[in-house]
């Protein structure tokens, strides 16, 4: 009986949106995203574990042991697959942001057109 | 916005959020505590019906294989986005680059077998993803790291076949559209979209789990040629940096 696998994926969740908002640098924001949907994983996980299930899968262990749920494990892979694109995406366009105005500031993007 | 006054309202809105987060998880049952029946009926059910005894293997390739196509199209995606953005054709110029060599054999000694050994992995992931853990997008992966090792601890030269995009387009094409491929073959054998084709075999053994063993394999090249794409991508940009437009301003 324990909440604290979900407080932890708050915690991740908040630190993350914490960084974004602070974030100097675009590379360390594209961090501080991964860090923010690294705590749908640990919630997905969590969710879908069975008080002393074994992992579910079935090659050496027999069938019908207790075993967490394999829905949020395969849904866990598809989030770390989005993850990576998104984050490929963000440094394409930092990099495209660095060639076009030097800066990798946020914040000082704001003057730069086009 | 500023930074002050975004910095300012980021503090009440963490809390908020927090909160939410609070209230949400009070009404969840208890870390253990597994009530839903999808996981505990497909953990009876696709070992038997579909002989793959990795059951997430079986619930992404073949329970939620539409989802998994999806899944691959966007990476598929990201890859075109971040081409896109990163190539630039009117500036595009194919130097020659100057061999780089690691300093220390031992750093390159340590390099080679990790590629070797990484390699191997991957591939082993890949190809008993469905009987034991591992998968396609998991050995893809792992694979396309393996392969990235080899730039950093060889030579441009060595690195080459793997950013050559005469090479890497067809192959990504073979693995993305090998996925629709199967799941079209069912639709002309007369069944659904994806329908499990070929037989079942053994459970435990290579031959098992019928087209998700084909599924696998796809999207197994398509996620190791994505990956490879997109190193392709970043070290052109990186290694070869393009003057800035207006240097001169």
């Amino acid at each position: 009986m324990s909440y604290l696998p979900y407080a932890v994926a708050a915690w991740i969740c908040l630190v993350g949106i914490a960084g974004i908002a602070t974030s100097r640098n675009l590379i360390h924001l594209a961090v501080c995203l991964t860090v923010t949907q690294s705590s749908s994983y640990v919630l997905l996980l969590s969710v879908g574990y069975v008080k002393h299930g074994v992992a579910p899968i079935f090659k050496g262990t027999k069938l019908g042991t207790p075993a967490v749920d394999p829905v949020v494990q395969a849904l866990t892979l598809t989030d770390i697959v989005v993850s990576v694109a998104v984050v490929a995406l963000i440094l394409a366009l930092a990099l495209d942001a660095h060639r076009l105005s030097g800066k990798v500031d946020p914040d000082g993007l704001a003057d730069v057109s086009g | 916005m500023s930074r002050r006054v975004r910095i300012a309202l980021l503090g009440p809105a963490l809390l908020g959020l927090g909160a939410l987060f609070a209230w949400a998880v009070a009404g969840l049952p208890a870390f253990g505590d597994y009530r839903g029946p999808y996981g505990d009926l497909l953990n009876k059910v696709v070992v038997p019906l579909r002989h793959t005894t990795n059951v997430v293997m079986g619930t992404t390739f073949d329970v939620r294989g539409i989802d998994t196509m999806g899944e691959e199209f966007i990476l598929y995606a990201a890859i075109v986005g971040v081409t896109l953005l990163l190539r630039d054709e009117s500036g595009r110029r194919q130097v020659e680059r100057r061999t780089r060599r690691l300093a220390t054999d031992s750093v390159r000694l340590v390099g080679v077998v990790m590629v070797g050994g990484g390699l191997l992995v991957g591939l082993w992931l890949i190809a008993f993803g469905y009987i034991t853990p591992g998968g396609g997008f998991q050995g893809g992966v792992l694979t396309a790291g393996a392969i990235l090792l080899l730039y950093v601890v060889g030579s441009h030269r060595d690195y080459r076949p793997f950013r050559n995009e005469h090479v890497l387009d067809p192959l990504e094409g073979l693995g993305a559209g090998g996925y629709v491929v199967v799941g079209l073959a069912a639709l002309a054998s007369g069944s659904a979209f994806l329908t499990n084709l070929f037989g079942f075999g053994t459970p435990g053994k290579l031959l098992s789990g019928g087209s998700i063993a084909v599924l696998n394999w796809a999207s197994a090249i398509a996620v190791t040629v994505a990956m490879l794409l997109l190193f392709a991508e970043f070290l052109e940009t990186y290694v070869t940096p393009l003057e800035p437009k207006d240097a001169g301003s």
